[in-house]
């Protein structure tokens, strides 16, 4: 890692070996809000990272960054270096189209669009041409909505608009949407905030399978969530990542006063 | 307890008032109505359909007059209508907060609620004195003019209630703009932006003085869109100020008519608008 001469300090534990993502002295600015204070963090293979902190602390300002979401919103701007298998993605000839096939997002609120559960899923591969028939379109649907775990739920009415189902099958349905232009990472921002326990319970089950294949960044509000679904913790706090680690030394024995705060509930 | 009487009292006052102005309202559009349907019913016959707008005091129909008007509202509405469409993206999705799309917004508020007249005295010294004679063209012209501010704003209203979270979900797939407006957005919003068309319809296809600068009219039968062209509004308008008798009868058939097909366009834009509504699970 040393090709990325870093412009502040990392913490410990922010680094990992053969990182599939690196950030390193990251910005964001909102028009006049500084959001995100000089972050560096590294995102791990087949490992889930959550990143959890009080309410406007810049965690899912940092989320955003890692597919350049942050482009789309007026006054945004990112400074630093984040790079994706070592290419800076915030480099000029970087096509954002096919960065976001390669890093995924589900949202908080599950969005399908206004189509059949099928197109949904379908949506993603047709713009990147990822099948080249029918058949085998049927088939990317199938695995995709297999690995969601919503299969079984939707297979006999897979013409049904996505909008009919549950809030927690729209969020699967939004899940396996994401899956199926076969990312390398996929990112949540608090996918069960808008859910029930019950269906909670279910993502994150998936989220558990999922990083047998894919690298997962997760922002929750949940720190029982976090506790339950991650092998490394980000603790971030007015904009600054205070803390990261594993997720049992960050909930057992925090080295950061704000972290131990936080995580025993006494703000936030 | 007295206070309470007050509070009652104006309430009641001003629910009474309330009721008063709705009925006035209802009762002069009944009026309409029922004057339209007295007077038209009388002219209704096979022959409107058949036969040519005729001259004084002979039997005749409105045949020509129905068809100009139905060739220049669709011709309007395939030239206007795509225009306004686009633009109304344009303002809701990719210029949103720019100077261009404020003064865009504004001039297309003042172009909605212009007199038609000054639109038909554009067209007319733009198309028909370069011309050199009305036309159906310069017609159809007129009535596009007319069609682009409502469709423009029905799309770009219609556009901005689609949850932003459907159209980062599609730019989150790696989607481009034009992709996730043709295929997220449109769909989303379509039924909201075919009320518009069906809205854009009913207007310009009761416009008399756009056209009575443009197509002018025509009393015998003519599918040419380089000459004037008959149109039920004009023949309304001309036929009812006449003294013939026949003449005036076919001007209230064709009053008929035309509020007819609007109500009818008004009624299936609400019907579609329901149905899609309720087929996507969305609004």
């Amino acid at each position: 890692m040393d090709t990325f001469t870093p412009a502040g300090t990392i913490l410990n534990g922010a680094s990992v070996q053969d990182a599939l993502m690196s950030a390193r002295a990251v910005n964001v600015f909102y028009a006049t809000k500084h959001a995100v204070k000089n972050v560096s963090l590294d995102i791990a293979r087949h490992q889930v990272l959550a990143l959890i902190g009080p309410s406007g602390c810049g965690k899912s300002s940092f989320l955003r960054c890692l597919n350049r979401m942050n482009d789309t919103i007026q006054g945004a701007r990112v400074e630093g270096l984040i790079t994706l298998d070592g290419q800076d993605i915030y480099e000029a000839r970087q096509d954002v189209a096919q960065l976001r096939a390669r890093v995924g997002i589900v949202f908080q609120k599950p969005t399908p669009f206004p189509q059949s559960i099928y197109a949904n899923v379908a949506y993603g591969p047709r713009i990147h041409g990822l099948a080249k028939d029918r058949g085998s379109m049927d088939e990317l649907v199938q695995t995709s909505l297999e690995r969601a775990g919503l299969w079984e739920e939707v297979k006999d009415r897979l013409s049904q608009t996505g909008t009919s189902l549950s809030g927690g099958q729209q969020q699967r349905l939004c899940i396996a949407r994401t899956i199926a232009v076969n990312p390398e990472v996929i990112l949540m921002d608090e996918p069960t905030s808008a859910l029930d326990p019950i269906a909670s319970a279910k993502i994150e089950d998936l989220i558990d399978v999922l990083r047998t294949n894919y690298a997962i960044v997760i922002v929750t509000h949940n720190m029982q969530q976090a506790a339950r679904v991650s092998q490394r913790t980000a603790y971030f706090h007015m904009g600054d990542l205070v803390e990261v680690g594993t997720t049992n030394m960050m909930f057992t024995n925090p080295q950061q006063k704000l972290t131990e705060d936080y995580i025993s509930g006494r703000f936030g | 307890m007295n206070r309470r009487l007050l509070r009652k009292l104006r309430n009641g006052a001003f629910l009474a008032l309330s009721l008063l102005a709705t009925l006035l309202g209802l009762a002069c559009l009944a009026a309409i109505l029922w004057t339209l349907l007295a007077h038209g019913l009388a002219g209704m016959s096979g022959q409107l359909f058949t036969q040519m707008t005729p001259p004084p005091g002979e039997k005749g129909g409105l045949l020509n007059a129905l068809y100009g008007s139905a060739m220049m509202t669709l011709l309007g509405i395939l030239i206007g209508s795509p225009i306004g469409v686009l633009a109304g993206t344009y303002l809701a999705e990719y210029g949103k907060n720019s100077r261009l799309s404020v003064v865009i917004r504004f001039i297309n508020d003042v172009l909605l609620s212009a007199p038609s007249i000054i639109i038909g005295l554009f067209i007319y010294e733009l198309v028909v004195v370069r011309m050199g004679h009305f036309s159906a063209i310069a017609g159809a012209l007129a009535l596009a003019v007319l069609a682009i501010p409502v469709t423009l704003r029905t799309t770009e209203d219609m556009l901005n209630l689609v949850p932003p979270g459907m159209k980062d979900s599609s730019a989150a797939l790696g989607a481009y703009p034009w992709r996730t407006t043709l295929s997220v957005l449109y769909p989303a919003a379509r039924s909201g932006i075919v009320t518009g068309l069906l809205l854009a319809i009913a207007r310009i296809s009761g416009e008399t003085a756009p056209l009575l600068f443009t197509a002018l009219n025509n009393q015998f039968w003519s599918t040419n869109l380089n000459a004037p062209i008959a149109n039920l509004p004009v023949v309304i308008f001309l036929y009812a100020l006449s003294p013939y008798k026949d003449w005036q009868d076919l001007a209230w058939a064709g009053a008929l008519i035309i509020t007819m097909t609007i109500l009818l366009l008004s009624i299936a834009a609400r019907v579609i608008l329901a149905y899609l509504q309720t087929e996507r699970g969305f609004k």
